[in-house]
Parts: structure tokens; sequence; C-alpha cells
């Protein structure tokens, strides 16, 4: 019985997000006619990469039980690593190796200080998120490196020649399907929920809990860098305060994706899922002028209901089967 | 004549008993902590610009974080809880758009009923906040994501692109951050006598233990017979309440008001909660603390500018402040914990 | 049924990209409705920010020009000076195939590459206020002389200072193109010979957010206690600067000048905090450029040098240099002339 109900609940959140998913294409198509377009849908997966591929390392570490919210700092300091080394004349593709690096050193700091130091990653991450903005700014301060090579800035907002796919979002898909065969069909994936699931009974089993979460923080500064890559060619602009405040959008699509936060459940497709409602509802809103932070009552408010709406369901259906089982009971006496 | 296991029970007793008592003990020793940095920093500061320790000055610290602070003091109980509470950001610049508005609409409003309104959006927002958790079972860090965007993003509905200046408001309403009592702006009283208020009745009260209680071990507490439910959503509504009253008075502090007032204070009070030595996960820590702590980050903010350090540099030290207090507190505790093994031992 | 789902998942993924690939290929112009025609005037203006009183008066002005042409007025944008918010407002108005976008940049060089899709997909760019990369538009609508803008605020300042002190600057967003124009021109005029007993100690950037410009000037007062007098080129910033000098006591000692609105400076010209202020009409600064973008969508100019257009009440227009057109002189505001104006 238990079994059943874990699968239907496994089965109740993505097919929650799938209905969403529809809803909103349904809500969208008849909010603009613009909606349902390949060039609406095109500009709309652009503007979602840099969310899309922070949101991958961040279920990996939600799910093990932890957080990081220095994921937008990280993306910050990437790009102004790009700013400043394209400045000092350095050739375009170790400019991208020394962000992507620079983003795994802040991930490795962040990691070491959970790990090694026992610290919460929630403190952790909130202090280097401060940290690792600052740098940002005290690096490039307020100026703004913007005369990136056109192959670098046509990466970002150019498309698949022949087709309306951007080239950024054929990178992660690339990295999703990576990331959903990791996850859900390695050893490593395995590890990773039972060390979200029971810390303790992880470390007994053999897992090297504080090994993997060392290597799930450098993963996700170094996909935080990629993301800063990504923005940094996409607006073909370094500058300190990009992504500012994106931190609490990459945790809203994962938590609605159905990752709990106290680890150990949820899957990767939900998270796409939820990825694509959320950039869906606020492409539709703009699309009808809606201010982005009107559009965000909407997200604030699916976010709450992901999670409030199963609990009331779960509530009813207890209550109900406690008066079906009174109401056996007392025809047994 | 004492038996040994009475012997034995006596010895453990005893340990115990010193073993709280160090407990005690470090928890002020963590706040002396904080009162030694803190004057560190003034004495290194005023030492190389006098400016620094003029009274002027120390009042404008004071007042930068007052704000901060009574925000902070409904933060700490609710992380004391071992929950959290994100959505302050959006109630005080929600109540402070509401409030400053009702002024500019409305400029014959009496100042006390300016503030019951902002008030009393903050309670009702932060009602919702404690239904949200307690009774809807949702983890406090989805549900106050969820209204923070929410609020703010009503905030914005409500607002309309509009904006109010310090010219739209009466004087009496500005007057409520800057009019002197015995010298010192009321805005710092109405932290200072807030933060007494809060932290004797934390002290003091057994609602103040049982908050602690459902912090360190919410199973037992719960057990214990404590209304762990009926507590959390209290320290959610006054969390809200006091963000509202915050956010009338950041109207009157600021005057221009308009729906991005106060974006990202949640992360600053935070910050100061933890530098102040509460516990994230709940169960230990003081408003006393707190306080501190928003005034050690005050107070390097402020010496910054007299430094004529790039502005830049105050996120990566606020930043590197966070990572200091926790990585002392983590210490400090494994070094507690090791005493009282080895007392338990002896 | 999790391997259902999983399935159906990256099955959905495919199907985006399938999507995407299938009605590709070069513009999309067909399937998202024909470009503006000529006669249609759906233009829409991206400022800055939009709770600044300061674009809501040229947005005002805006919806003035509309109801003369018979066209319509929009305003949308990000609600703190973002550059990449701007860009993603960009693309939506690109997708809606709006006739025209009306903008001022946080940052001339990040909006350029979705304004340049914007103008292949037929729409006309036209900025205002605040330029962006020439390429990147076709005419720039400018408030007043750069140069002039910059030299008015050091000249207004040094007369009250008489020509001694440590002065600072409090700007806006740092990679404002206009902000960055003026500073030029400013620090251009201090090197004359006359300002050479002023110093410009410090640039501060308040971002136009009210609560920054506030603090910052607060930390100036105290970081350069010598501090004669601030120019704040940007309305937000001057209004805060305004009240904190009075917050700590100091009008009538530290001088303050800039670009203000006559609405929000009308207390401190008139309590001595300020004495002279400059800005132009922001109303008739939106009129125009919305004229400017109606002539572009009517094919009546093309945005080289040498073209006129007409602008309703405020006469013929001539198309300078680089495709700017320039609004008239800036005006001065003081205790005298303040109450003249309403906005």
């Amino acid at each position: 019985m238990k079994l059943l109900r874990k699968q239907l609940s496994a089965w109740s959140w993505e097919a929650l997000l799938v209905v969403l998913l529809l809803l909103t294409i349904v809500l969208g198509n008849s909010l603009s006619p613009y909606f349902l377009t390949p060039f609406n849908f095109s500009l709309m997966v652009e503007g979602l990469v840099e969310i899309a591929i922070m949101s991958l390392s961040m279920t990996l570490i939600i799910i093990a039980g932890e957080i990081d919210l220095s994921v937008a700092s990280v993306l910050g300091l990437a790009s102004v690593m790009m700013g400043i080394t394209w400045n000092a004349g350095i050739p375009l593709w170790l400019d991208i190796i020394i962000a992507l690096a620079v983003g795994s050193l802040a991930g490795l700091v962040n990691g070491l200080l959970v790990t090694r130091l026992g610290l919460p990653s929630l403190v952790v991450t909130l202090g280097t998120l401060a940290l690792y903005r600052g740098l940002a700014f005290v690096i490039l301060g307020s100026q703004a490196v913007s005369d990136f090579p056109s192959a670098y800035t046509n990466f970002g907002i150019g498309d698949v020649p022949g087709t309306l796919i951007p080239w950024t979002f054929v990178l992660f898909v690339l990295l999703a399907l990576l990331f959903i065969v990791v996850l859900h069909r390695s050893w490593i994936g395995r590890q990773i929920y039972a060390i979200g699931n029971n810390k303790e009974a992880a470390r007994f089993a053999g897992i090297r809990v504080d090994q993997v979460k060392l290597l799930l923080s450098v993963l996700s500064g170094l996909l935080s860098a990629l993301a800063g890559i990504v923005l940094t060619a996409r607006i073909s602009s370094a500058r300190a305060d990009n992504a500012l405040g994106f931190e609490l959008f990459v945790v809203t699509v994962v938590l609605l994706g159905g990752i709990n936060i106290f680890g150990g459940r949820g899957s990767l497709v939900g998270v796409i899922l939820a990825l694509f409602v959320i950039g869906g509802l606020r492409n539709a809103l703009g699309l009808i002028n809606v201010s982005g932070d009107i559009q965000n009552i909407v997200i604030g408010t699916l976010l709450v209901f992901s999670v409030l709406g199963p609990n009331i369901a779960q509530r009813i259906q207890s209550a109900l089967s406690r008066r079906r089982l009174a109401a056996g009971s007392a025809k047994n006496v | 004549m004492t038996t040994t296991s009475e012997h034995v029970q006596e010895a453990d007793t005893l340990s115990r008993r010193s073993g709280n008592r160090l407990v005690a003990l470090v928890g002020r020793v963590r706040e002396l902590g904080l009162l030694v940095v803190l004057l560190l920093i003034i004495v290194v500061v005023g030492v190389q610009v006098p400016e620094f320790l003029t009274l002027s000055n120390m009042v404008q610290i004071l007042l930068s974080i007052s704000i901060l602070a009574i925000v902070a003091i409904g933060e700490t109980l609710v992380i004391l809880t071992r929950n959290v509470d994100l959505s302050v950001g959006s109630i005080v610049g929600f109540a402070a758009f509401v409030a400053a508005n009702l002024f500019k609409q409305n400029p014959g409003t009496s100042l006390l009923l300016g503030i019951l309104v902002g008030c009393a959006l903050g309670l009702v927002l932060g009602v919702i906040n404690g239904l949200i958790v307690t009774w809807g079972r949702v983890p406090a860090i989805v549900a106050t994501l969820g209204t923070l965007y929410a609020y703010r993003g009503l905030e914005f509905l409500y607002a309309g692109g509009n904006q109010v200046s310090a010219s739209d408001v009466p004087d009496s309403f500005l007057s409520l951050a800057t009019a002197p009592f015995l010298g010192i702006p009321l805005l710092i009283w109405f932290a200072a006598v807030l933060a007494l208020v809060f932290g004797y009745w934390l002290r003091a009260s057994r609602t103040g233990r049982q908050l602690y209680a459902i912090g360190s071990n919410p199973d037992a507490a719960r057990l214990a017979g404590i209304r762990s439910g009926l507590l959390v959503f209290g320290v959610f509504a006054i969390s809200g309440l006091l963000s509202g009253f915050a956010g009338v008075l950041w109207g009157a502090r600021f005057a221009t008001v308009d729906a991005t007032a106060a974006s990202g204070l949640e992360l600053q009070v935070i910050a100061a909660v933890v530098v102040g030595g509460v516990n994230i996960f709940g169960g230990s820590g003081e408003i006393l603390g707190a306080m501190l702590g928003a005034l050690v980050l005050g107070t390097i903010d402020n010496s910054l500018s007299f430094l004529r350090v790039s502005q830049f540099w105050l996120q990566a030290i606020d930043g590197a402040a966070i990572l200091i207090a926790v990585t002392l507190d983590a210490f400090i505790k494994r070094w507690v914990q090791r005493l009282l093994i080895t007392r338990r031992q002896r | 049924m999790k391997k259902l789902f999983q399935t159906l998942g990256a099955g959905f993924l495919v199907f985006v990209l399938l999507l995407l690939a299938a009605c590709g290929g070069g513009t999309s112009t067909g399937t998202g409705g024909t470009p503006s025609s000529g006669s249609n005037l759906n233009i829409v203006f991206l400022p800055k920010a939009i709770n600044n009183p300061y674009f809501d008066t040229a947005a005002s002005g805006g919806k003035k020009a509309a109801n003369e042409l018979n066209g319509s007025f929009k305003q949308v944008g990000p609600s703190t000076a973002s550059a990449s918010e701007q860009v993603t407002w960009i693309n939506n108005l690109t997708t809606q195939h709006v006739s025209a976008i009306v903008v001022s940049a946080n940052d001339p060089n990040a909006l350029a590459p979705a304004l340049k899709q914007a103008m292949a997909q037929g729409i006309k760019v036209v900025s205002y206020d605040s330029d962006v990369a020439p390429d990147a538009r076709t005419v720039f609508v400018n408030q007043a002389n750069s140069e002039d803008i910059g030299r008015v605020e050091v000249q207004i300042l040094g007369k009250q200072l008489n020509y001694t002190g440590q002065i600072a600057i409090l700007s806006a967003a740092s990679t404002a193109t206009n902000q960055n124009t003026w500073i030029g021109f400013m620090k251009d005029e201090l090197s004359k010979p006359q300002y050479k007993n002023m110093q410009l100690v410090k640039i501060d950037y308040g971002n136009d957010d009210d609560q920054t410009s506030f603090n910052d000037t607060l930390s100036l007062l105290q970081a350069y206690p010598n501090l004669k007098g601030i120019i704040s080129p940007t309305t937000v910033g001057i209004a805060a600067a305004a009240r904190a000098i009075e917050s700590v006591n100091k009008g009538g000692k530290v001088a303050l000048t800039g670009l203000g609105t006559p609405n929000q400076m009308r207390k401190y010209v008139k309590d001595g905090t300020v004495q002279q202020f400059a800005l132009w009409d922001p109303g008739k600064l939106g009129y125009l450029a919305y004229y400017a973008a109606s002539a572009l969508i009517q094919g009546k100019i093309t945005g080289k040098q040498g073209e006129t257009f007409s602008a309703g009440t405020l006469g013929t227009y001539t198309i300078g240099a680089n495709g700017v057109v320039l609004l008239g002189p800036p005006t001065v505001f003081d205790k005298p002339n303040i109450d003249q104006f309403n906005f």
C-alpha cells in the first residue's frame, strides 16, 4: 500500500506539471497570438538557458540535502573574468577556460566550508553570495566589457543555421541529457539520493558523503560559470551585476519541479518541466506587457500551491480514509 | 550512605549543570566577542579618521540599522523555531508604499492611523505565511520564497508604477524617523525599545523557552505538550507585524517610495541574525546577538565610507563577515563539545 | 509510472526542438504576422526603469503625440535599471511585432544584439534620453546638447561655490551612456583654469535607485567632511541627495545642483538647499521621440543627416550627424521661476 502511494506521489507531481504545462500553453495562446510561434519559442528558450543550466546542478545539490545560494554571484564573477581576460588580450578560448576554473574554485570553497568545517550550506552560500558578487564588483567595478568577437556573441544569440534553435539551447539539451543519465541511471545518482535521504545511513553504507558533496559543489560552481559565459555572449556584455537576483529563481524552478527541499526526492524531468512552465508563463505574460514583478505573483503563488495543494489533498484523503475506517469498524462491532 | 551509583548520578548531574552553564557562558562569550569586534573596528577606524568617532556619526550608524534591526527581531524569533522568513523584504516594501501612499492621497490622515495601517498589512501578510507553514505544512523556505514573490508582485499591482516623493507626504510623517527625543531620533528609540521588550520576553517567559525547545528538537517539543503549531504561527505573525511597522518607518525615513522599496532586505536581515550568533537551524541565539550583528555590519559599512574604501568592497566584506562569523561559531561549538566530553570523562 | 514520465519529459524536450527546427529557417515574419505596413503606429516606449517620474513625464508627452497622430502608445520596462531585463523586454516587443521601439538604454552595448534583431524584423528603433550603440538604432533623440548639459552644471556649481572647494558627482548607472557623456564634459569643464581651486574628489553611482543614492550621499558627506558641493545629473539622485543633505542639517552648507524635476525639487529650492538646477521638458522629449518614430515608420525619414520631419507643435526638426536629433537647450530652474512648472 505504502509503495503504491509512494509511486503515486512521484507519478502525481510530474502529472501535475504536465497539466500545468498544457494549461500554460493554452493560456499563452489565448493571451497572445504570437505565443505559439517558433520565433517566440526561440527567443523564450534563449532567455531561459542560464537559469536552466544552473537548475541542473542545483537539483543535484538539493537532492543531496544542501543548497547553493551563490550560483548567480558565481555567474557574475565568471562574466567579469571573461571581461577582464578579454580586455587583457587573452585569446577567447583561454578566457573561457579561466572563467570555468574560477567558477569551479568558487564552488570548491563552498564545498570545503560545508564538508570540512561542517557549516550549514544555507549560511555558507549566503555569505559567498555576497562575497563573490562583491569580488565581481571589485574586479570590474561598474564598467562593462562589450567588444567581444562576433563568433562569441553569435553563439549567444544565434541559431543553428537553417533552424530557429538557439545554439545555447542545444548546449543546454546536451547537458540536460547528461545530467538525466547521471542522476537517474548511474551509481553516482543513487549515491546522491541516498545521501539526501539519510546522510548517516549512506555513510555507513560506504558512500563517501563528503567527497560527493564536495564534487557537487564544484559542479555547481562550474555550471554557474558556464551560465555566465552564455549570458555574457547573449547580451554581449560582461558586467558585475549580470544575473543579479537569479539565485532565488533557480531555487524556485527546482522546487516547483518536485525536488523536496529536505533532500532525497525528486526528478530532473520534473525540473525541466517546471522550467518550461515558469518560462512559458513569464513569456506569455510578457507578451501582453505585464511587468516582470507582477509576473512573479503567478510564479510565487504557483510555488506555494505546488506544495500546499498535495498537502491539502493528502489531508482530505487521510480524513476520508479515517472516516471509512471508523465506519468500517463500527460496522464490525 | 551514598552508593556508587548515587555518586555517579551526582557527578553526572553536576557535569550536566556545569555543561549547561558552559553553554550559557559560550553564548555570552559570543556576544562579548561581537562587542570586542565592534570596539576593535571603532578604535582602528577612529584612529585613522577622527570624524568617525563623532556622536553624530554614531547616531548615523544607529539610524542606518534601526529599520533592519526591527525586522531582525521578528526574523530571529522565526529562525529560533527552525524556520525562516524570506518574505520580510517584500512585507516591508509593501507596508512602506501603502503607508506613504495613504499620506499622499489623504494628507489629513493621523499619524497613528498610518502606522496602524502599515502594521495591519504586515500582520495580515505574516498570518498568511504562518497559515501556509503550520496548517499547510509547507516548509518555511518554500512558503516564504513564494510569498516573497507574491507579496512584491501584489505591491506592484497596487502601486501601478507610481512613486511617492518626499514632497508628497506631510512633514509629520517624515518626522516619525527623525524627530529627536532626548537628542536621539525616534527611529532609534523604536528599535531599542522593541529589542529590549522582545529580548526580555524571549528570555524570561515560558513561551520564549518553548520557542527554543521547538527549534532544538521539534518532535520532543511536541511530545512534551508544547503547542508548536500555534507558536510557529505566532512567530510568523509577529515577524509580519514587525516588518509592517518597519515598513512605515522606511517610508518615513526614505520618503521616496516606489514598489521596489526594500528589495533584497531579507538577505541583509538573515546576515545580521547569523553574524549575531543565532543558529540557522534553530534552538539557540538571542535578540541581543541579532542586534549586535546588525550593529557590527552597520559599523563596518559606515567605516568603509570614512576609510574611502570603494563602495564596491562593501558586499564582499559583508559576505566575508558572515563566513567568518559562522566559521567561528562552528569552531566554538566543536571546542565546547570537546570540553564537555573531557569533563564528563573526568 | 516514473519511467513513463521520464520518457515523456525527454520526449517533450525533443518535441520542442522539432518544433523549432521544423518551422525554422531565416526570418519568421510569415508566422508572426506581417511587419508594420507604414500606417500602423504601434509605438512602445522602453525607458531605463518604469517607476521613474522623469520617464513618466516623457511618456505623457509620447501619449499626447500618439493622440495627435492617431497612433497607439504603450510603455513597458524593468522595475530596476537593469540592462539584461531591458533585453528581455526588447525580445518581447520583437515577438509582438510592434512598429517601433523607443528606448533609453541602461547600457549602450548590452542592448545592441537584441535591437539589431528587432530591426532585422522590420521594427524601427529610436533611442531617447540615453543612446545605444549607433548601429543598433536609426535615430537618437537627444534632450539637449550633451556638452551644454555637462558644462552648465559645472558652471552653476562653480558660481555658487565661488570656484573653490571639493565637489563630488552622484551619477546613475555607471554604464548609462548619457551619464558618462555628460560626466566627460564636466571633467573637461573642470580642467579649465577658472576651476583650478575646485577638486573633483569622487564619482559615485547611485544606479537611479533612491535608497542607494540616499545612502551614498550620506557616505560622501561622511568621507569628505570638507565637501562643498555635489552635482547629480539624474532626477532620482538629486532628489535623494537633497533629502540626505537635509537629514544631516547640511542644507545650505553643501551646495547641490544637477538635473531634477521642478516638483521634486520645489521644496529644496524654496528652503535653500538647492539654489539652481537644470533640466529640459521630458514631456517634450517624449513627444519629439514619438514623432520621430512615426516619421521613420511612415518612411518620411531614414535617419540620414539633413533630413527633416515635422514634430507637431514643436515645429520642424533636422537630423544631425550620426542620426542625432536635438530637442533644444537645457532650462535652468531657480526660486523665481520654479512655480511656473508642473512636472
